[in-house]
């Protein structure tokens, strides 16, 4: 094998960096969530010592955010709502699709990959400047639906309409839910379904059985990889409503951020964010971790 | 896990599984779902072509139509011509560039370390390197604008600060891809060199990095595409309106009154990474030609998303 020193040395910047751009930048944000603000220039100071850590903001972003009674509480079941309805909306729309071209597409599969990777290729903020279009006074999706009588005219479709913030979520992350999961169901052993045909099992009783069990694990990184983000997304709820009756978590910590004197309560906010998403996460990891166990064996 | 190797002219072979013998008799279930797919297409795909067509929209409006011209793309209005449009372009490029330049080298050198090091040496920088996968973008937008205002203060924000952000971000996605096709080299290819007389740097550079090749080709275009989409961080690390990119001023505009150019601006961007993108591929597929190596079935330790990355992507 290669001499230690000169592996160590290939991996020292990339370590440094991660040191320094990851671990302490994720330590500056607890610093600034348990400092204080300077009287006179009214900026957040970062309190580094462990032992001065003061947890005023953290205890004032809780009881904003209280369960039930908290005058930020609505904010978060907003979001939970949203990201819950939107979620359900990747796995139904997401899974025959991932199925389909991991699994039963054959000779279209190379076109339907690319058309299917195109999203990616696209920014975000096209696919939704895009929907703007179509949803404004006048767009196509707006008169059509109009003409039809689906609407009144005059609906306004971008003034703080629940359903569109999370159509668009939807519309916006559910390829990242397609992806995990039909890398998935690429690895899928096709035998099984034969065999699980030659025992006896209809096709109904093979995609319960046999199919969506195997594919869990797809299913709940698919899950991950679009919750994460959902969570920290103040942009599409800015986009297609802009109103603060649909806003979001994110949408709280991005304000908060916009004023100097909040920001402590942005940092706040942010480290209930995550130790929120790590509990919510625990379930996953141990699970991922018991089927990587298995399949190293 | 079988990242980029997986991928090429024997994607989807499903670990070499017997294929699933066409029915004979009409398979209702199976048009169903073919349908739905191309809906799901067509729904996917149809607002960002009618976004593109509004483009050559004649008149201002990026909502109703009224008839075709190029004015938006030719005109003094227009993307070339206005200077936000076209400096946020330049802006938008030039971040991609120097985050690929950076994040490659960096990231593919910390996956070796992290492939090859025996010992737990390795596993905190591991850790640390994957973290920003796991915590919404927007937190890691925040702790770095931070560290850089109240700690680094010789980071200035704007350009430096961005590029800085945006490789963070990129890092895990490289790690990911670079290692998924690490682990499927076996280790004896370098040590069998190291005995056949290379020094330590020969096998890396004649049997390592060759190997190496796709894994690198495709962090390179992942790094571009996520960099010219990137959002949050690179807002978040911005200056003033010289240090915009095209999803940042996008994000500024949609809901006002801007012209079509502004659509003009995004299909820039949005065809700038296809081509890359088109480009990359064909030369993956030579590179993938010229291999003589059966390199063995990786296993499928790194979970889903990483496979996500590399195979989805590919």
């Amino acid at each position: 094998m290669y001499p230690r020193r000169q592996l160590a040395t290939l991996g020292l910047p990339g370590t440094i960096w991660v040191g320094l751009f990851v671990a302490t930048a994720l330590y500056a944000l607890v610093a600034i969530a348990v400092g204080g603000i300077d009287p006179i220039l009214l900026s957040p100071v970062p309190t580094w010592n462990p032992l001065h850590w003061s947890f005023g903001n953290l205890q004032s972003v809780w009881s904003a955010l209280r369960p039930f009674n908290g005058p930020d509480w609505v904010v978060f079941e907003r979001t939970v709502i949203y990201i819950a309805i939107a979620m359900a909306g990747c796995i139904v729309i997401g899974y025959p699709v991932a199925y389909f071209v991991a699994v039963r597409a054959r000779r279209t599969k190379g076109l339907v990959l690319a058309l299917f990777v195109a999203p990616f290729l696209v920014s975000y903020m096209l696919r939704m400047l895009a929907w703007v279009g179509l949803l404004s006074p006048g767009g196509w999706v707006d008169s059509v639906l109009g003409s039809l009588g689906v609407v009144g005219s005059q609906y306004n479709w971008l003034s703080g309409r629940s359903f569109v913030v999370v159509l668009a979520l939807l519309y916006g992350w559910v390829p990242y839910f397609i992806l995990p999961l039909y890398a998935a169901l690429a690895r899928f052993d096709l035998r099984f379904l034969e065999a699980s045909k030659d025992l006896g099992a209809n096709p109904v009783q093979t995609f319960f059985k046999v199919t969506l069990p195997l594919s869990r694990q797809g299913i709940y990184a698919g899950m991950v990889v679009v919750a994460l983000p959902m969570f920290g997304d103040f942009f599409t709820a800015q986009l297609v409503s802009g109103t603060s009756s649909t806003a979001m978590v994110g949408t709280l910590i991005n304000t908060y951020a916009q004023s100097q004197t909040d920001q402590t309560l942005a940092a706040a906010s942010a480290v209930w964010l995550v130790a929120f998403l790590a509990l919510l996460l625990a379930p996953y990891l141990r699970s991922s971790a018991r089927a990587t166990a298995e399949v190293a064996g | 896990m079988s990242a980029v190797q997986a991928s090429g002219p024997v994607a989807g072979s499903s670990g070499g599984g017997v294929r699933l013998r066409a029915r004979r008799r009409r398979n209702w279930g199976g048009w169903a779902l073919g349908a739905f797919v191309v809906v799901y297409l067509v729904w996917s795909l149809a607002p960002v072509l009618i976004a593109f067509l509004f483009s050559f929209n004649a008149g201002s409006s990026r909502s109703v139509w009224q008839g075709f011209s190029l004015q938006w793309w030719t005109g003094p209005a227009s993307v070339f011509n206005d200077p936000e449009y076209r400096d946020a372009i330049l802006h938008s490029l030039l971040l991609a560039g120097l985050a690929v330049a950076v994040t490659v080298p960096l990231g593919v050198s910390l996956s070796i370390f992290l492939g090859r090091w025996r010992g737990i040496a390795s596993r905190p920088a591991s850790m640390l390197a994957t973290l920003p996968l796991v915590v919404p973008e927007l937190v890691l937008a925040l702790a770095m604008f931070f560290l850089v205002t109240k700690l680094l203060h010789f980071i200035s924000l704007g350009t430096p600060a961005q590029v800085i952000g945006q490789v963070t971000y990129i890092l895990p996605l490289v790690i990911v891809i670079t290692r998924g096709r690490l682990a499927s080299i076996p280790s004896g290819f370098e040590e069998a060199a190291l005995d056949l007389g290379a020094s330590p740097l020969g096998a890396f550079r004649l049997v390592l990095v060759p190997l190496l090749a796709p894994a690198i080709l495709a962090s390179a275009i992942v790094a571009f595409a996520v960099s010219i989409d990137d959002f949050v961080i690179t807002q978040y690390m911005s200056s003033t309106s010289a240090t915009q990119s095209v999803p940042m001023v996008i994000y500024n505009a949609t809901r006002g009154s801007a012209s079509p150019a502004l659509n003009a601006s995004a299909m820039v961007m949005g065809v700038a990474t296809i081509v890359l993108c088109a480009a990359g591929y064909a030369v993956y597929r030579v590179v993938n030609r010229r291999e003589e190596i059966v390199l063995p079935q990786a296993s499928t330790t790194e979970g889903a998303l990483g496979a996500a990355l590399g195979e989805g992507v590919w």
